[in-house]
């Protein structure tokens, strides 16, 4: 098992050193004189040719690379052209917005997605099959932005349950800790004794959560159901079936687990998907995610903060593939010695 | 087949019950009380008007908060709130009038200008205000050796040339300070009245170095409490304001990057004034009998620029032909919707010195195709328009408006082939004059016609990076806003900038297409909120009424 580990984590070297040189040439590549689009309508030539200067754009493109590669082993990315603050900083107050919704999304479509793809797999050809396979297929594709609005519509201004969006009620004059709010919730409730902080945090995670986790939600529930019919129709499952064991010991104990692997895999992948940022999802719930900001550092031609964005969320989901192996090993351990 | 109708049957469904959904989340909800009565409450004085928290929805966050730094309006939004100047635009104007200065004499040959300072004024953090600070604030940006200078840039600084302006500035004594200009340049007072211009605790600046934006510290009307970067900042009243302090006890500043769900949570009263609203709520908005609208020209314009130098736009037919060709009222309703209105003049409506009596070119493509034929061009010509790739108030979609006027030159007979590259590389070419025709546009800065008449289409503008993108080169134009930037009297700079507009009118270098209009919305009991024409976002007289 540690052998296996450190081979995988060997080979995150290369990978990772992949990710990094890629996102360096694709953006010195890209065609538009990032001077020119920071400075605007309003640019002259002597604070072009500083900024320039200033950003090492002057420098030859192989000394630009050598720079760069020495600052990110470091995870030094330099200053936000934008902000003039690290980028590292910034990443680090927005970066804990999207983990904390994207594991809560996870958590409602992996959940909710076994439960629906065990279901309609073992009422195969009912109506519970269909409107759960429509359903799924209605949660595919949709546009994350109207459903988003028409949640908000329904929760937070007919029926005022939810806010409409935001981390935390704005009128508490609430101090992060961890900026993980639902943790700086809790330590707060422990040390103040008040839960109202943990409960706006809940709340204002419920409606992007349910909007985020639709996709994931419905292609969990594909992938379970499909594979629970190929796992209940295995040999050992009539066996089981035959030697009088119950139906529901039959599917949850023996099946359910070996159908859930490739549903692992899947879990893993849209996870890390989430953690790249959703820009819609952050735009529409005003979620101070990483997502709209690396959007804006594109469109900005903000190189030090796309190297960093893109490096940073690169690693994290090359690192979460990573324990998605390591959980195969143990819920197969045939694998490992392959 | 059943099965393929079964699940048919399943999705029209589906699709009914999200119908019925929608239908719910529009329904008006009831009136919360007679929203005219709270308009026009002529007790209101009588009402204490101090006490209560405001909540500001915008767009985007703040870059920073040091004013001198930033460039981009969110940040302002911040920075307004915190820091004072010597002088300031009179709330909802574009007037200068006095602020931390409480008066100023300039000297017979404009070369020195001398401001007497306010006493007794404290910044946030306890110190006094004095010369010293106003030295500091504003020697940072100039002299190159000041030891706070490499904290920049100060862009704005250089976008306004302060540096071939001023040549010193110096500490007479504890309130009085004196400016030494390189050149008479009128609009220097106004451009003290700019953002950038703010006076910024020396204390503080010392204090945390390089990270004075995350905490800025002013003598303003509120004071910087906290910020939760792309999330919200929040502000307090100071107490101890050189003039009666602000009304509301907290100001808090809130992103929501999505129009739609900043209107949403106005509605649910979330938030008090929201930003930008989507132009396709604003009628829903209007019917809204909780929510009041104010709308205002923005400082700004968006035109057309022929390129002067380039055939056949050297000849003032052809690009008065093209003024007449195109249907500016079609543009307005096909692409700003509420949120524009038309442009005859090089600069906006609201500001000084615009020249209302000039009639606009009307939409007349027989008088085109007559200028066209008198030019020597009967059968047309063809020629490139060039359409911005980005939304700016000034022109919310650079292509559809390119699309719109392709189609009423093809009438009088002009074959225009649009033209579009990314946003720098745009404005390098454009500034490099390799269009015919392009779209651009300019947001004013300090309120001053010189902001634009000048920087847009002057001579010394044309030189290659051009801000005069016509490449419009004219003696007589010219020699007005020349004369204009160097007369300090007002009334003889208003008939010079109204002149000058005549002769641009006449030459058309620019097809002028329209002024953006800012809406703003707001809960009823909102109470005396200003928009303003630089743009501003001020809360000192803002009380709630409720």
């Amino acid at each position: 098992m540690g052998r296996f580990i450190l081979k995988r984590l060997s080979l995150l070297i290369p990978t990772l050193l992949g990710v990094v040189t890629l996102v360096f040439f694709m953006i010195a590549l890209s065609p538009g004189d990032p001077a020119r689009v920071m400075l605007g309508e309003r640019a002259n030539k002597q604070q072009l040719e500083a900024l320039r200067a200033d950003l090492g754009l002057d420098e030859p493109l192989g000394v630009q690379y050598g720079l760069y590669l020495k600052r990110v082993v470091k995870f030094d990315f330099g200053k936000s052209i934008k902000s003039g603050r690290p980028v590292m900083e910034e990443i680090k107050n927005l970066f804990p917005a999207t983990i904390e919704l994207a594991f809560f999304a996870m958590i409602f479509a992996t959940v909710l997605g076994i439960i629906i793809g065990v279901l309609s797999a073992t009422r195969k050809n009912t109506w519970i099959d269909y409107s759960s396979m429509v359903g799924a297929l209605f949660g595919v594709s949709m546009p994350v932005f109207w459903l988003a609005l028409v949640l908000i519509m329904i929760f937070s201004v007919s029926f005022d349950l939810l806010p409409t969006g935001g981390r935390m009620n704005v009128r508490y004059y609430f101090e992060a800790i961890t900026n993980f709010y639902v943790v700086d919730a809790i330590i707060l409730l422990f040390r103040e004794g008040d839960p109202k902080y943990l409960g706006s945090a809940l709340k204002h995670l419920v409606l992007p959560a349910v909007a985020l986790a639709t996709i994931p939600l419905a292609i969990i529930a594909r992938v379970t159901r499909s594979s629970m019919l190929e796992v209940l129709k295995q040999d050992y499952i009539k066996t089981a079936r035959s030697a009088g064991i119950k139906e529901r010991r039959v599917v949850y104990r023996y099946a359910l687990k070996n159908a859930l692997l490739p549903v692992i895999t899947i879990i893993g992948l849209q996870f890390g998907l989430l953690l790249s940022g959703a820009i819609l999802t952050e735009t529409i719930f005003a979620w101070p995610g990483i997502g709209k900001w690396l959007y804006h550092a594109i469109e900005a031609r903000d190189y030090p903060a796309v190297q960093g964005g893109v490096v940073i969320i690169s690693t994290t989901f090359v690192l979460i593939n990573l324990v998605v192996d390591i959980l195969y090993t143990i819920v197969n351990p045939k694998i490992r010695l392959q | 087949m059943k099965k393929a109708f079964s699940i048919l049957l399943v999705m029209l469904l589906l699709i009914a019950v999200s119908g019925t959904i929608f239908a719910g989340g529009n329904q008006e909800e009831p009136a919360a009380g007679d929203s005219a009565d709270s308009n026009a409450a002529p007790a209101a004085e009588a009402k204490d008007k101090n006490g209560g928290v405001l909540v500001f929805a915008r767009g985007g966050d703040s870059v920073g908060l040091d004013p001198a730094r930033e460039t981009d309006g969110e940040s302002y939004y911040g920075c307004t709130q915190v820091f004072d100047n010597l002088v300031e635009f009179k709330e909802g104007t574009t007037e200068v009038q006095p602020a931390l200065a409480e008066s100023w004499t300039v000297s017979d040959d404009g070369l020195e200008i001398v401001f007497k300072l306010r006493s007794g004024v404290k910044f946030h953090d306890g110190t006094d205000f004095n010369a010293d600070a106003v030295v500091f604030s504003l020697g940072r940006q100039l002299y190159e050796d000041h030891p706070y200078h490499e904290y920049g840039p100060w862009k704005y600084w250089g976008y306004m040339d302060m540096s071939n302006i001023v040549q010193d500035i110096i500490a007479v004594d504890n309130l009085t300070v004196k400016f030494i200009l390189q050149k008479t340049e009128a609009p220097i007072i106004a451009n003290l009245a700019m953002d950038f211009a703010g006076i910024v605790s020396p204390a503080a600046v010392e204090k945390y170095g390089e990270d004075f934006p995350n905490n800025p510290v002013g003598t303003g009307p509120f004071k910087f409490v906290s910020w939760k970067k792309e999330d919200s900042m929040v502000f307090e009243k100071n107490a101890d304001y050189w003039r009666r302090p602000a009304y509301l006890d907290r100001l808090i500043i809130r992103v929501i990057p999505d129009a739609t769900a900043r209107y949403l949570a106005l509605q649910k009263g979330e938030v008090d004034i929201i930003d930008f609203p989507s132009p396709e709520d604003l009628e829903d908005m209007k019917a809204n009998p909780d929510i009041k609208v104010i709308q205002q020209e923005g400082l700004n314009v968006g035109y057309l620029a022929f390129n002067c130098d380039k055939e056949p736009y050297t000849d003032k037919r052809v690009r008065q032909a093209m003024n007449y060709a195109v249907n500016k009222d079609e543009i307005i309703a096909g692409v700003y919707g509420t949120a524009g209105a038309p442009a005859k003049n090089p600069i906006p409506p609201g500001m000084w010195s615009y020249n209302d009596s000039i009639e606009p070119y009307e939409y007349n493509p027989e008088k085109a195709k007559a200028l066209l034929a008198e030019a020597g061009y009967a059968d047309g010509f063809s020629t490139t328009l060039w359409a911005m790739p980005v939304a700016r108030p000034y022109n919310p979609n650079g292509r559809k408006v390119a699309e719109i006027m392709q189609a009423h030159l093809a009438d009088v007979g002009v074959t225009a082939e649009i033209v579009s590259y990314d946003w720098g590389t745009y404005l390098e070419k454009t500034d490099h004059g390799e269009h015919d025709a392009a779209l651009l546009g300019w947001t004013g800065d300090n309120g001053d016609p010189d902001n634009f008449l000048f920087v847009l289409l002057s001579i010394a503008a044309a030189e290659v990076p051009a801000g005069n993108i016509a490449f419009w080169k004219n003696e007589e134009f010219n020699s007005l806003v020349e004369e204009a930037k160097v007369t300090m009297d007002v009334a003889k700079r208003t008939a010079l900038y109204e002149e000058a507009q005549v002769v641009f009118h006449e030459e058309a270098p620019w097809l002028p297409i329209a002024h953006s209009v800012v809406s703003e919305p707001m809960q009823n009991y909102v109470m005396d909120f200003q928009l303003s024409p630089v743009g501003k976002r001020q809360f000192y007289n803002v009380w709630l009424d409720n």
